[in-house]
C-alpha cells in the first residue's frame, strides 16, 4: 500500500486554501469527469483519484491528520484512539463530484486512514453506482443469429440475450446492471463491447457479407452449377458460360441479419476466383494447344 | 398505441433537489423536451439519463447552460467520430 500525495494529485502547495483546493478539484474534475471522458477508463482512474484527494482535502480534519501524518500513515490508527476519547464534532459540508463514479472505489491507503469512504460526511449525498464495462468475444457464426450467453460481471452471473447481427465494436448498455448507488442512488449501468473475429472465408461489412470462390477453368468456361457454403447452409448457384476472374454475383437476402430487425438480411457478394488447372496430362496439354491454335487462326 | 412513460418535472426536482428553472432552461436552448399535459410539465423517461448528465455538470461541475450545450455537441460528435472509426475499422477487416 503506497502513500499518495494528495497535494501532488491536485497539483497545489500544502499552504494551499480551501478556496485553491476547491478550484483546482473543479478544474481538474471538469477534465477527468466520466461524463465528459466516456469510455475512457485512465480517465475514469484520474478522477477517482482527485475525487479521493479532495475528499481529504477539502475536509479540513481530515486535511489535518493528513498532514500529521501522511508518510506515517499507519500509526494513523493510534491517531483515531486518542480522537475516540475526544469529543467530536465536525459535520462540514462538502461533496464530492458523482459521475458514474463509485464513491467506494477509494484506494487502500485512503481506507487505511480515513475508514470507508464518506466518513464524516456531514449532508447525505445520493450517488449513482458505478457503470461498469465488460467485452464478448464472438465468431462470425454467434454474432449470425440470436442467442443467450451468461456474463460474470463483478462476481454476479447477468444473463443476456445478444440480438443476431451484432457488429464488431458495438456498445450495448444494460440499464440497471452496473455498481450499486450510493445513499438511494440508482445502479449504475453495464457497457457491453462486442468484438467479432473475422471469419477464414467470409469477410463482412454491415450486413454485407463478401466471399471468394474458386471456380475451375471449365466451369468458368463453359458454364454450370455450383455449391457454395454461407453461413446459412450450402447454396446453389449457376454460372454464366465464359465467366471472367473477378467476375462478382450479388445474392440478395443470403447475407448477415439486419441488427433489431427480424427477418431481415443483408447480401452475400461472390467473386468468383478461376483456377488454372496445374500438373496437365499429355492428353490435356495437346488439347489445349490445339485449342490455342483454332483461337489464333479465328 | 405506444405507451410513453412520463415524470412530472416538480417531482424530479424535488427528489434531485434542483430548481425548476433549470429545467426551463434546457428546454429553452433544445437541450431535452418536454410533454405538458393539462399545464403541468413532464419530462419523457427516456431523457432521464442525459438530464442527470446535465445536472451533475450544472451542479457539479460548475458548468453553465452555454458550457452545456457546447459540450452536448462536443459529445455528440465524439460518439458520431467513434461510429465511423467503428465503421472503418471494420472496412479495413476486409483486407486483412
Amino acid at each position: 500500500m503506497a502513500f499518495i500525495d494528495y497535494y501532488k494529485v491536485l497539483g497545489i502547495e500544502k499552504t494551499a486554501s480551501p478556496k485553491d483546493v476547491k478550484n483546482a478539484y473543479r478544474k481538474l474534475a471538469r477534465k477527468y469527469h466520466p461524463d465528459l471522458n466516456p469510455n475512457n477508463k485512465d480517465a475514469n482512474t484520474n478522477f477517482q483519484q482527485i475525487n479521493e484527494a479532495n475528499e481529504v482535502l477539502s475536509d479540513p480534519e481530515k486535511r489535518k491528520k493528513y498532514d500529521q501524518y501522511g508518510k506515517d500513515w499507519q500509526h494513523a490508527d493510534d491517531f483515531e484512539n486518542q480522537k475516540h476519547q475526544q469529543s467530536q464534532s465536525s459535520g462540514s459540508q462538502r461533496e464530492s463530484y458523482s459521475g458514474g463514479s463509485s464513491q467506494s472505489d477509494f484506494s487502500d491507503f485512503f481506507e487505511s486512514m480515513f475508514g470507508g469512504a464518506g466518513a464524516g460526511r456531514g449532508r447525505q449525498v445520493k450517488y449513482r453506482g458505478e457503470d461498469y464495462t465488460t467485452e464478448i468475444h464472438l465468431d462470425l457464426i454467434d454474432a449470425y443469429k440470436t442467442h443467450k450467453q451468461t456474463l460474470s460481471v463483478n462476481g454476479n452471473n447477468i444473463r443476456i440475450t445478444i440480438p443476431a447481427g451484432v457488429e464488431n465494436g458495438q456498445i450495448i448498455k444494460i440499464s440497471g446492471h452496473g455498481g450499486p448507488g450510493v445513499n438511494g442512488g440508482p445502479n449504475g449501468d453495464l457497457y457491453i463491447t462486442f468484438t467479432v473475429a473475422n471469419h477464414p472465408t467470409i469477410k463482412r461489412l454491415g450486413n454485407n457479407l463478401f466471399c471468394n470462390v474458386e471456380l475451375d477453368l471449365y466451369t468458368a468456361v463453359l458454364g454450370g452449377e455450383i455449391t457454395i457454403d454461407t453461413l446459412d447452409g450450402k447454396v446453389k448457384l449457376k454460372v454464366k458460360p465464359e465467366t471472367q476472374q473477378g467476375t462478382k454475383v450479388n445474392l440478395k437476402g443470403k447475407g448477415f441479419p439486419v441488427y433489431k430487425n427480424e427477418g431481415q438480411f443483408g447480401d452475400l457478394q461472390v467473386t468468383y476466383a478461376i483456377k488454372i488447372p496445374t500438373n496437365l496430362t499429355d492428353k490435356q496439354k495437346i488439347l489445349f494447344e490445339e485449342l490455342a491454335k483454332i483461337s489464333k487462326k479465328e | 398505441m405506444q405507451t410513453e412513460y412520463l415524470i412530472a418535472i416538480d417531482e424530479f426536482c424535488a427528489k434531485h433537489e434542483i430548481d425548476i428553472s433549470f429545467i426551463s432552461s434546457l428546454k429553452e436552448t433544445g437541450l431535452i423536451e418536454i410533454t405538458t399535459i393539462e399545464e403541468t410539465g413532464f419530462i419523457p423517461v427516456d431523457q432521464i439519463q442525459q438530464l442527470e448528465k446535465f445536472i451533475r455538470f450544472y451542479y457539479e461541475l460548475d458548468i453553465n447552460i452555454e458550457g452545456i450545450e457546447t459540450i452536448s455537441h462536443m459529445l455528440q460528435r465524439v460518439d458520431a467520430l467513434q461510429d465511423e472509426i467503428i465503421q472503418l475499422t471494420n472496412r479495413l477487416r476486409l483486407y486483412e
